[in-house]
């Protein structure tokens, strides 16, 4: 597709979780879990007379992730009116923010094949969400529980080249919503949702082609698998000399296919005017400074301190600070006084692989049965030579998984305790050559190689707990000693 | 026993108080007045006779136990814009009808602390929107001094119902007048209280950044006395004012020697009846003679008032009446599918009247039409502030006419919208710049028909209003007087 650019904007919906809803104190709960309409209140279902009350908490999380994306904080932001009919919106019309948003002009850097780029962020609003409709066979339900939880849209520049950019940009956003402990990045409940704005240039056009908006991505695989059905899609009807109709789109995931959800005749009519049931929101450079230094560490930062600080490869920096969940695990290894460096080794590696096979996505580490306390045990025995490292990966750890017993309870019971006594390696040593002497043969003829199949054997024989530095130098000084 | 239903309320304290009369027997006079004559008024939508007892006993014991709340005992009633818990609040229309509120609003619930008695929910223009009430979608409630004549609007049941004598004090609304109108054509005193200083919360919204509630009574310290319960911050209105709110009935008192009054030139101009004009002038002549320095004033922006003041209130009223789908309370008309149902549940609970400004206020914020209308309309409105800023540098207090005419005759404006709203024409101002409006009796008119005049004063200046009005009132004697109800 050399002679075709694609050309992608996302606009992210991330509920802000505060205790309570945007405008009232209607608690908010999990729009999965709980039972239809049991979190509303006057105010969510729109009863005439009810008004609204900024909640300054998820104002205060809007601008933590202002920061977080680089943006400028305006001093003045302001509510808006968008008005549409539609019976997931109660008042027929939405809380939003429209010409003054509460943070413009930021930017994210992200990295595709070791490439980094860095991608604008146009602004982020407040708003308020509007409840789910269910649709069934009897007619539409309509559930007010997520009516009126706080919503911060973050609308990217189109920066964003290809799918793959576009999930990088989309991990990253997650990953820095998770970072501020502002939303849980929960796709599957709705509480992050994506829509892709995706257009086509061809390499003779001066400017972009129509734009088609794809929504209902509950995933950001699927945000993926859909973009890349649309970019197909675009180039396709391009090149048959057909048009590309503005349109919303849906993302069918049974079909693995776009749906046309409907097409866009004239531009949207939202009529928006200012809230006149709220003041202006006065954001003082005071309370920016302060909400500032209570920012946690972001991914960014987090991964040049393991690469400038603890020595890691920028890859590895960059797996274990994906997910915060997963930065905290490595950094409480850290902490426990295990090396940076063959923590990361063994996170990435056997605790992921472990999870993989139990099917536990990565920001779960924290509920593994592997504590990263247990785990850091494990490494201090291995560390302290009182295991070596096949014991402990082969046969200590899966038990420390499955049994949820301690590192050291494992060893004593099974007697796994490295074995370092020289004299002893030294007879079994000996013992194992003789029996072997057409390797110890071929070894003194020249073959380097065989060495490891000695070594193999004789750790064989201690069972694996052979301590491998004390074996392999008693090996070679008999070998030599034969010579 | 005296006539119960002619007290003014700190009479009626007073009498509780040494024990004279019980609030039981002041409520029971006013349900009697309430069916000997609301059957001819019809400022009622709905009575709630059993609540009003229960209150009125309780009052009793309460008053027995030491309890000397404001209005403890005291009957009143409210506009149907008021939402009132477990009472059915129709807000003058068909599509609210058998809509139970879950909550009172905010004005209703310190009535209630306060210890008032509630008779029952006032009749009104649809949403609010009117000046006749003869846009009510259930009737129209008939001028107690004369029936062939509107009370005024929207709050004409709000004005109706205190001045023949039926409660002793009500709430309405004022979005553009709906205050100060209906109480100059029935007679009576009411209050328009600044934008912010009685909370909006439960009140249905017509104009956002306009609608205040305020009290009608027999007198400016009977207007004051509810006043003083209803004032002040509330948490749940976020342009509810929280500065504290001054002590009405003591800042009242005193002399208005060195006050200055204005009287706009623009409020005298032509089209004003010949005799609101004069008894107008008369009161400026009697507050004169009083202390007070009047003087001629001048509002630049005025005849612009009317057009900035509809587009922003349609705009907001569109998207306030929005949520009036049929989907979650209020009535329903099934339609063949979604937009059918919107739109038949719409077309058959909206008026004429709303109807009309829900199309107007969506015409002017739409795009392409936007900055024309309702942006230049915004910019008129920051102009006319600037103005009223300014005089109010310059003087204490307005002095105008409420309305042009006294009470018309039903069906006489109605066909004639334009002239309906031109009967806001002299009240509308006070609700773009946000002040407050005293509105009380000055004369009648040849035919017997009550003509009044407003006070119009800085935002949350309403005690020197109240002053103005209570010196006016002890020098005066048209409050007084009554309707002859058959």
């Amino acid at each position: 597709m050399g002679e075709w650019m694609t050309v992608i904007g996302l606009e992210v919906h991330a509920e802000m979780e505060t205790a309570s809803k945007m405008f009232s104190r209607c608690p908010v709960v999990d729009s999965v879990e709980a039972a239809p309409n049991s979190a509303v209140d006057a105010l969510s279902l729109g009863m005439p007379g009810t008004l609204p009350v900024i909640n300054r908490q998820a104002m205060e999380f809007g601008i933590m992730v202002g920061l977080a994306l680089n943006c400028e904080i305006p001093p003045i932001n302001q509510f808006a009116r968008k008005n549409y009919f539609y019976p997931d919106l109660p008042k027929g019309y939405q809380i939003s923010q429209y010409d003054r948003p509460l943070a413009i002009h930021g930017h994210i850097m992200i990295e595709v094949d070791g490439e980094p780029k860095r991608i604008r962020v146009r602004r982020a609003h407040m708003e308020e969400d509007t409840g789910k409709l269910t649709h069934s066979m009897g007619g539409s339900l309509v559930d007010y529980n997520r009516a009126g939880v706080p919503l911060l849209e973050i609308v990217s520049e189109p920066d964003l080249y290809s799918a793959a950019e576009a999930e990088a940009y989309a991990r990253k956003l997650r990953s820095i919503l998770r970072y501020l402990g502002v939303n849980s990045g929960d796709m599957s409940k709705g509480v992050l949702r994506f829509e892709a704005n995706v257009s086509v240039k061809h390499k003779d056009d001066a400017d972009l082609r129509e734009r088609t908006e794809i929504k209902n991505l509950n995933s950001i695989r699927n945000m993926v698998k859909a973009i890349d059905y649309e970019v197909a899609r675009q180039i396709r009807l391009y090149r048959r000399g057909e048009t590309v109709k503005p349109a919303t789109l849906g993302w069918d995931e049974a079909a693995q296919a776009i749906q046309v959800q409907r097409y866009k005749e004239r531009a949207d009519e939202y009529r928006y005017f200012p809230e006149p049931d709220l003041p202006v929101v006065e954001v003082s450079r005071a309370w920016v400074e302060q909400i500032k230094s209570k920012l946690p560490a972001l991914p960014d930062e987090l991964q040049r301190h393991f690469v400038d600080e603890l020595g890691l490869s920028a890859y590895d920096a960059g797996v274990l600070t994906a997910e915060k969940a997963v930065a905290q695990y490595f950094m409480a290894l850290v902490g426990s006084g295990i090396d940076a460096k063959v923590a990361a080794n063994w996170l990435t590696t056997e605790v992921f692989r472990l999870m993989n096979a139990a099917e536990i996505e990565r920001d779960a580490i924290g509920s593994i049965p592997l504590s990263a306390q247990r785990f850091a045990s494990l490494l201090a025995l291995v560390q302290a030579g009182t295991i070596n490292q096949s014991t402990a990966r082969k046969q200590v750890l899966p038990e420390m998984w499955t049994s949820g017993k301690d590192a050291r309870q494992i060893v004593d019971e099974r007697g796994l305790a490295q074995v370092s006594d020289a004299a002893l390696i030294g007879d079994i040593v000996e013992a194992v050559l003789a029996d072997n002497d057409e390797l110890v043969a071929r070894y003194l003829a020249g073959n380097d190689k065989v060495i490891n199949a000695l070594f193999g054997r004789i750790m064989g024989a201690l069972r694996g707990k052979g301590d491998p530095a004390v074996v392999r130098r008693a090996l070679t000084e008999k070998l030599a000693e034969m010579a | 026993m005296a006539d119960l239903t002619r007290l003014t309320i700190s009479d009626a304290l007073q009498k509780m108080q040494s024990g004279e009369i019980s609030a039981l027997d002041l409520c029971q006079a006013h349900l009697q007045q309430i069916d000997r004559h609301d059957s001819a008024i019809r400022a009622f939508i709905k009575v709630t006779p059993e609540i009003a007892l229960e209150q009125a006993r309780a009052a009793d014991n309460a008053r027995a136990n030491g309890d000397e709340r404001p209005l403890l005992g005291i009957p009143i009633a409210l506009k149907d814009v008021l939402s009132t818990q477990g009472i059915e609040t129709t807000c003058g229309s068909r599509i609210l009808q058998g809509y139970v509120p879950l909550f009172d609003a905010t004005a209703v619930a310190r009535l209630k602390e306060a210890g008032a008695v509630l008779l029952g929910k006032l009749n009104m223009d649809e949403f609010a929107m009117g000046s006749s009430t003869e846009n009510s979608g259930y009737f129209p409630t008939r001028n107690p001094w004369n029936s062939e004549h509107v009370p005024g609007g929207s709050s004409g049941g709000s004005a109706a119902a205190v001045a023949a004598n039926m409660v002793m004090a009500s709430l309405g609304s004022d979005t553009g007048g709906s205050i100060r109108q209906p109480a100059s054509f029935c007679g009576i005193s009411a209050l328009k209280p600044s934008y912010g200083r009685v909370s909006r919360y439960g009140l249905i919204a017509y104009g956002s950044s306009f609608d205040q509630t305020g009290p009608f009574a027999r007198s400016v310290e009977d207007v004051a006395r509810v006043m003083a319960v209803i004032a002040g911050h509330d948490p749940l209105d976020s342009t509810s004012m929280p500065a504290p709110v001054p002590d009405y009935l003591t800042e009242m008192q005193g002399e208005l020697r060195g006050l200055k009054i204005g009287l706009p030139a623009e409020y005298f101009a032509e089209g004003l009846q010949p005799e609101v004009e004069r008894a107008v002038r008369a009161a400026a002549d009697q507050l004169q003679s009083l202390g007070a320095e009047v003087r001629e004033v001048s509002l630049a922006h005025a005849e612009y008032c009317l057009p900035a003041y509809y587009i922003i209130a349609m705009a907001e009223a569109s998207a306030n009446l929005a949520r009036f789908d049929g989907v979650r309370f209020g009535a329903r008309v099934e339609g063949s599918d979604l937009i059918d149902s919107y739109k038949k549940t719409r077309g058959a609970g909206f008026g004429e009247e709303a109807k009309r400004r829900i199309m107007l206020g969506t015409y002017t914020l739409s795009a392409g039409y936007y900055d024309a209308y309702y942006g230049k309309a915004q910019a008129v409105r920051t102009l006319i502030r600037r103005d009223f800023d300014a005089l109010f540098a310059q003087v204490d207090a307005l002095l105008a006419p409420v309305a042009p005419t006294t009470a018309f005759r039903f069906g006489e404006v109605m066909d004639d919208p334009l002239r309906m709203i031109l009967a806001d024409v002299l009240t509308i101002s006070a609700n773009l710049a946000g002040l407050c409006g005293l509105s009380l009796p000055c004369g009648f008119d040849e035919a017997g028909l009550p003509i009044g005049l407003q006070l119009l004063g800085a935002p949350f200046d309403e005690a020197r209003m109240l002053r103005i009005g209570c010196a006016y009132q002890e020098a005066t004697d048209w409050h007084l007087r009554k309707p002859a109800l058959t």
